[in-house]
Parts: C-alpha cells; sequence; structure tokens
C-alpha cells in the first residue's frame, strides 16, 4: 500500500508539473520573449484560463502526502519553513498577475502584473527546482551537530544557504550549487515546456521565433543533463545503483531522454502537439528518474546517525491507507474525466476563441 | 527558563499566524458557499421564466464569485501548507485521519469548483442553458463538500471519534465512516453552510439596495433586494434554530468547560443558570462585569429544564480551561447578538417587502446596505468560538496545543513569515476590493469584464 501510494503522488505530481509547469514557463517566455500587446496579452490569457484548475493537482499532491505519508509531511514542510513560504508568495503574486492584468486598460497597470507574472513564474521555477535538487541532496535529519541529534530523528530546519554554498558535508542549506544547478534545468525544461503551450494555443506573432528559443534551450538541456550527472557523483558515491540493480527501472531516464531528443525535431513536426508531448515526456521523465534513482528513500539524511526517511518509516497505518485506495480510486477517475471534459471544451487556439472578454 | 520563553514565543507566533491568515482566508469562501446557492437559484428561474434578468443576475454573481475563488485559492494554499510547515508535530501524529478528510477535500470539492467554475463562465454558448445550469450546480456541490470535508476535519479536532493511539503517540485511524457520522459534524456543518448564506444574501441584498438608492440599475436592484431578504431571513432563522441551538447542546455535551467559559458562568448556580446579555468578564476577580443576565433561561435553553443545574468554570481545572477565556466569551456573544440582529432586521424588510413599501423606505435601504459587513464578523466570531473553545487543546482532551507546533522552526522565522503574510494580505485585500467594486458599480448588463 506505501507504494501504491507512493505511485499515485508521483503521479499527481508529475501531472501537476505538466500542467502548471507549462503556465509556469508561459510566464516565463512572456517576461523575456513577449514586446507586443497583443502577444502579451493573448500569452497572459494562455496561462490565465487554466492556472487555477492546473493548481489544483498541487493542492491535492499535497492533500495526498499528508494523508498517506505524514511524517514526511511534517518533516519536510517544517524542514523547508522559509523556502515554502517563500513559494506561497509567489504563488499568489503569480496568480494575481494573472488575474489582473486585463482588469484595467492602462498600460503602466498592465506591466505590474505582467512583470508580477513573468518574474514570480521564473522564480518559482527555479524555486521548484531547488526543491528536488535538496530532495535529491539530501538534509541533516534530526539536526546533528558534534556527533548527538538537536531534535528528533525525523525532524531537521535547513537555512537558505550555508556559508560555502557547498553540497557535501553534513550541513547543507537550500540553495547551494548543486541544487541551483537543478533550478536551472527545471527552468529550462519549463521555458521549452511553456514555448511548446504557446505554440499550441495560440496565434502569437513570436511562434516562429519560439520554435528556434527551444531548440537552443534544448541544446542547453542536454548540456545540462550531461553536466548534472557528472555532479551527482560528488554528493553521492553510487547514484545510479538502483537502475543497475534494478534494470526495469531504466524506463525513466529513457522517457526523459526520448522527449529531449524528440524536441530537437522541433521545427520538422506537422502538428504542434507532438513538441508539447516531448516536453511533457522530459518533465515526467526527469521527475521520475529522479524518484527512482532515490527508492525507496523520499529524503536522504546527510549523517550517518539518523536514517534516511523512505516511504516505508513515514507511511500511516494499513487501514489508513487502504480506505484510502477505496475512495482514492474514485477520486483518481472523476479527476481525470474532469480535466478531460475540460480540456475538450475549452481546446483550440485562444485567439479564435469566444470567452466573453 | 530562557528554553520555556522560547516555547511560548513559538507557540505565540505560530498561533498568531495561523489565526491572521485563516481569519483572512474565509473572508472569501463563506460568500462563496452561500452564493453559489443563489446563483443556482437565478440560473434555475431563468430557465423556468426566460427572463433575460434572472440569467445576468447569475452571470453577474458568478463574476463576483470568480474573483472571490481566486482570492480563496491563493489564501487557501498557505493553510493546507501550513499544517506542516508550523503544526508539523500535529501533522506527524493525526495526518492519518484528517489527512484523509484534507485530501478528500482536494479530490472531490476542489476540483469539481475550479473545473466548473471556468466551464461556467465561459461555456454558455457552447453548451445551452441546461448543461450551464448543471455547471452551476455542480460549482454548488464543490463549494459545499469543500466545507463539508473542512467541518468534518474540524469536528475530529473537536470530539474525536474512530481513531486509535498507537505507542507512540500517533492517531491512526481505525473505523473511516465514523469520521462521518461524528455527531460533531451535522450541526456544526448545516450551521456554517447557512451563515455562508447569510453572508450572501447581505451582500445581495446590499448590492440591490445600492441600486435602488443610486436609482441605477432598477430592475436588478429590485431583484437582488428581494431575493437577498428572502433568502437571509430564512437562512437567518435556520442558523438560530435548529441549527445553531445544536451546536451549543454539543458544547455543553461534550465540552462543558467550553460552554461554562464561553457563557460567562464563573461559578455554579445552586439550580438554573442564567443567560448573560452583556457584561465583560473580570478574570481578577473571576466575575463578570456590568452585568446584564436573564435567570434560568440558559438552563432551559440548553436542557429544557428551568432548574438544570450548569457546571461554571469553578468545576474544572485551570488547565482545562480555555486560555483565552474573555476572546472566547466576547466572540461567542458578538455571534449571538449580531445573529439575533439579523433576524430583526432581515425580518422588518421582508414584512415592508410584503406591504411594498421597501424600495422608497431609503432610511431602511442605508440600513441593509451598511449591513452587510456584520455577517462576516458573525461568521469569524462563530469560527472563533469553536478554535478558542477547543483550546488548550488541538484534538479536544488528547492532543494539547503546545505539542501540535514544528520543533525545529523558530519564532524569529514565524514572525518573519508572519509579517510578509500581512503586507501580501493587505495589498490583497485592496486590490480586491477595487475589482469588486468596480464589478458592483458597473452592474449586471455589462457582460464583458
Amino acid at each position: 500500500m506505501e507504494l501504491f501510494w507512493y505511485i499515485m503522488i508521483a503521479i499527481v505530481l508529475a501531472v501537476f508539473f505538466i500542467l502548471d509547469g507549462y503556465d509556469f514557463g508561459t510566464g516565463i517566455i512572456h517576461l523575456f520573449f513577449a514586446k507586443k500587446e497583443k502577444d502579451k496579452e493573448v500569452i497572459a490569457k494562455a496561462a490565465g484560463l487554466f492556472w487555477d484548475s492546473n493548481e489544483v493537482w498541487l493542492v491535492v499532491a499535497g492533500g495526498l502526502l499528508f494523508m498517506a505519508f505524514p511524517t514526511y509531511y511534517a518533516s519536510v514542510f517544517s524542514g523547508f519553513y522559509l523556502p515554502l513560504i517563500i513559494v506561497l508568495w509567489f504563488i499568489i503574486f503569480r496568480a494575481i498577475g494573472l488575474e489582473l492584468r486585463s482588469q484595467f486598460n492602462f498600460q503602466m497597470w498592465k506591466d505590474i502584473w505582467d512583470k508580477s507574472f513573468g518574474v514570480s513564474s521564473l522564480l518559482l521555477t527555479l524555486l521548484f527546482g531547488i526543491a528536488l535538487g535538496n530532495i535529491i541532496r539530501g538534509v541533516n535529519l534530526g539536526g546533528v551537530e558534534n556527533g548527538v541529534s538537536a531534535y528528533e530523528a525525523h525532524y531537521f530546519f535547513l537555512p537558505l544557504w550555508n556559508s560555502s554554498f557547498s553540497p557535501t558535508g553534513i550541513h547543507p542549506g537550500v540553495i547551494d550549487w548543486f541544487t541551483i544547478v537543478i533550478g536551472i534545468i527545471a527552468v529550462v525544461t519549463l521555458s521549452i515546456h511553456g514555448a511548446n503551450w504557446i505554440i499550441l494555443k495560440t496565434d502569437s506573432s513570436i511562434n516562429e521565433k519560439l520554435k528556434s528559443v527551444v531548440f537552443k534551450l534544448n541544446i542547453a538541456l542536454l548540456l545540462l543533463t550531461v553536466f548534472s550527472l557528472f555532479i551527482w557523483h560528488i554528493i553521492k558515491p553510487e547514484p545510479f545503483s538502483n537502475f543497475s540493480d534494478r534494470p526495469l527501472l531504466l524506463i525513466f531516464p529513457i522517457i526523459y531522454l526520448s522527449g529531449l531528443f524528440g524536441t530537437f525535431l522541433i521545427k520538422k513536426f506537422k502538428k504542434t502537439i507532438y513538441a508539447f508531448t516531448c516536453s511533457s515526456l522530459i518533465i515526467v521523465g526527469g521527475i521520475t528518474s529522479s524518484l527512482a534513482s532515490m527508492f525507496p528513500v523520499i529524503l536522504p539524511s546527510t549523517n550517518d546517525i539518523n536514517e534516511s526517511l523512505t516511504i516505508y518509516n513515514t507511511a500511516t497505518s494499513e487501514y489508513g491507507l487502504t480506505v484510502a485506495f477505496g475512495w482514492g480510486i474514485v477520486g483518481f477517475i472523476l479527476l481525470f474525466v474532469y480535466m478531460i471534459v475540460q480540456k475538450r471544451l475549452m481546446g483550440g487556439k485562444i485567439d479564435k476563441m469566444d470567452y466573453g472578454h | 527558563m530562557f528554553k520555556n520563553k522560547n516555547m511560548e514565543d513559538m507557540i505565540f507566533y505560530d498561533r498568531l499566524q495561523f489565526a491572521f491568515t485563516i481569519t483572512f482566508h474565509y473572508i472569501f469562501p463563506q460568500l462563496t458557499m452561500g452564493l453559489s446557492l443563489m446563483i443556482v437559484y437565478f440560473k434555475w428561474k431563468y430557465l423556468r421564466t426566460k427572463l433575460e434578468k434572472f440569467n445576468n443576475a447569475a452571470k453577474f454573481f458568478m463574476k463576483i464569485f470568480a474573483v472571490n475563488f481566486t482570492m480563496g485559492v491563493v489564501t487557501g494554499i498557505p493553510m493546507e501548507f501550513q499544517f506542516g510547515t508550523n503544526w508539523a508535530k500535529f501533522s506527524e501524529l493525526t495526518g492519518g485521519i484528517i489527512g484523509q478528510t484534507l485530501a478528500m477535500e482536494g479530490m472531490f470539492s476542489f476540483f469539481l469548483e475550479s473545473s466548473f467554475l471556468a466551464l461556467f463562465i465561459f461555456g454558455e454558448k457552447l453548451m445551452g442553458q441546461k448543461l450551464h445550469l448543471l455547471t452551476g450546480f455542480l460549482v454548488f456541490l464543490g463549494s459545499w463538500a469543500s466545507g463539508y470535508f473542512i467541518l468534518a476535519t474540524n469536528a475530529w479536532m473537536q470530539h474525536p471519534v474512530g481513531y486509535e493511539i498507537l505507542e507512540n503517540g500517533k492517531f491512526v485511524l481505525n473505523n473511516f465512516s465514523a469520521l462521518f457520522s461524528n455527531p460533531w459534524l451535522l450541526p456544526a456543518f448545516l450551521h456554517n453552510q447557512f451563515a455562508s448564506v447569510v453572508t450572501s444574501s447581505f451582500v445581495v441584498a446590499a448590492i440591490g439596495a445600492f441600486y435602488v438608492l443610486r436609482n441605477k440599475n432598477m430592475e436588478y436592484g429590485k431583484l437582488f433586494l428581494k431575493t437577498g431578504i428572502i433568502f437571509g431571513f430564512v437562512s437567518s432563522i435556520i442558523v438560530a434554530v435548529p441549527t445553531g441551538d445544536w451546536n451549543a447542546k454539543n458544547v455543553a455535551k461534550y465540552q462543558p468547560a467550553t460552554f461554562a467559559a464561553m457563557e460567562g458562568i464563573f461559578e455554579t448556580e445552586e439550580a438554573g443558570a442564567e443567560i448573560i446579555l452583556i457584561g465583560q468578564p473580570n478574570m481578577l476577580e473571576k466575575k463578570i462585569d456590568n452585568k446584564i443576565a436573564v435567570p434560568n433561561i440558559l438552563s432551559f435553553l440548553t436542557y429544557q429544564d428551568w432548574n438544570k443545574q450548569i457546571p461554571g468554570m469553578d468545576q474544572f481545572k485551570e488547565e482545562e480551561l480555555p486560555d483565552n477565556i474573555p476572546a472566547l466569551y466576547y466572540s461567542y456573544h458578538i455571534m449571538v447578538g449580531l445573529g439575533t440582529i439579523f433576524i430583526g432586521l432581515m425580518g422588518l424588510a421582508l414584512f415592508f417587502l410584503w406591504r411594498k413599501k421597501l424600495y422608497t423606505m431609503n432610511t431602511l435601504l442605508w440600513a441593509i446596505m451598511f449591513a452587510f459587513p456584520f455577517p462576516y464578523i458573525a461568521n469569524t466570531t462563530g469560527w472563533y468560538v469553536a478554535e478558542l473553545g477547543r483550546q488548550p487543546y488541538l484534538v479536544y482532551g488528547l492532543l494539547k496545543t503546545v505539542d501540535g507546533i514544528s520543533p525545529t522552526v523558530s519564532s524569529g522565522n514565524t514572525l518573519f513569515t508572519l509579517l510578509g503574510f500581512v503586507g501580501l494580505y493587505m495589498l490583497l485585500g485592496l486590490l480586491f476590493l477595487v475589482l469588486v467594486g468596480k464589478t458592483i458599480y458597473k452592474g449586471p448588463e455589462t457582460q464583458t469584464h
């Protein structure tokens, strides 16, 4: 049952990063590439119409994590206190940016909220990447100092950074050069994804230009991926032992790579949905590969005294997990039905839709 | 000593931040839950009468709903996060139980609400009228289901059921259906939902009064006044009797110490407890200053027995009593006092509506227009009664509030984030008022926004 809920939560998170990922990416592209008012408007709308139903996936992921792995939820949310609250603030700035820009028709007003949307999207993406980096790298569980735990074994508190910005040693901070690299990978990935979404959903005048932007970003992503595999060894002696032990898990890196190499064909694709599918594969593959490399650990310990958090030592009782299995299945079916109904009714290019705006 | 002072600060800021963020958050759902019901009514009325004004009314209020919903989403995500960030120990110990209801809220209600809200706003032409009504109904269903799951969570904290406590102190579920047959749940849920209908009725009526007084959008002004007053009168009564009454009886039965504190009974009387209408709790001398009270009424209202003895605060140990008795007492008395005034105001308005004099009675219309903030206050103080009344516990009788905070988050960090929330929410509040004000000012007949 632990495994079932672990997989379900991973799926919800992957869907969240595909869906909200495209509107984060849309924000980043908006910030750097949208120059004409008409493009700015339609690109903001490509995110603005969907962000709230996309963000519900985050709420569901949080709720399920809370239900199935309460110890993990408690440990991670209190340990990453500051970055998480700052994430909340950016989520708010992003949302009001999207909702407010079209409320008054004068340029300064629009510019303020466009910046609010764009900058928050960029920083949120960076922070989500950094978060993933932290989960991979691990934390000083129990707050060990000179061989003694300051807290219970599964609690910790991370400063935003340590003095050397170094990911090695037992006292890491949230931001160090390893997590920054993962953060940049997230920004590049979601920029590609967001650009694909804009190309898919709008007839903006920068669509052709965005295709070559995607191509260039994809080269950067390839280089960054190779670089990250290299530096992974610095923080972990054998980072990929899970894959050699269980070759079946290699499916996840293969998903990632197929998306990555598929994206290089962006200018040749007949349908824009293919490019979007490729960037979705990058996201799914990236998240699942990272998780699979650690399994069953979900938060490594950087000291030798307290053991890492796994899906088994943080889960709630078997009865709770089983009961939730019942309503969870019903819930998941409903979620996908809503999603399909909504996407069907709101399909097609944004520019051509009459939404009463 | 130093360590204790540290703990005290941590608890203080954790509680203050939660109180501030939840108070601000609840401004929005309390309107949307009630308003969704009224939107369904307007849309249904349009299908029956084919009068365009009902359809415009439904769409107009859905616009106001949407602004509130957005605010509710962005201020609601911090609530879910704070269980983990500030109340980690509580989450760790009880997540196996309240995680169920909170996760179900996300899955079953939040999704329903957000998906179909977008469809209601953008899809009228695509779907046709009957489906449009259905999407409106699903938005209503989602928002009430949301309230239901949140109340189920809170009911478990007020009156824990269906659990067992493991050796390591963790609460685990052993009876899922008990969470929903909790005797605390249904009265609290209905009380809360109809209280939110009161809020939305007062808002609808206030907008109506504004239009009639301005002599603009008269057709809508009259429609909103009429609808708001009828909904407002009925819901105000349901909030008091039977649902408010049920809740008071539940508190008397399951949380007698809380009951004594909220009613302000310091000393147990021989027979028949008085009901205190006005007065200030004096915690030094343990009595009510400037008291106006009616003898024996409380015993009658609670037990239908004029002479039934009700235990006062002197019957409980200090550590079992809520830790902020004056705040609890005032919250309760403000809620009950305002609730009574609502019935009076709406009753009066209904009378003149029936006599067909209402639309020319400017004084009454001004009163209705300025009455809309008070249901917000009553709803908020109502929640304060529930939350302050449960103190010093998070899970009544089982887990103390002091034992629920995050062990590693220092008070300095919480104060930092609290200040951030205060600043950000002030900005949000201003923008919200501008947006809703603009929508109301423009009126229901302008279809673009």
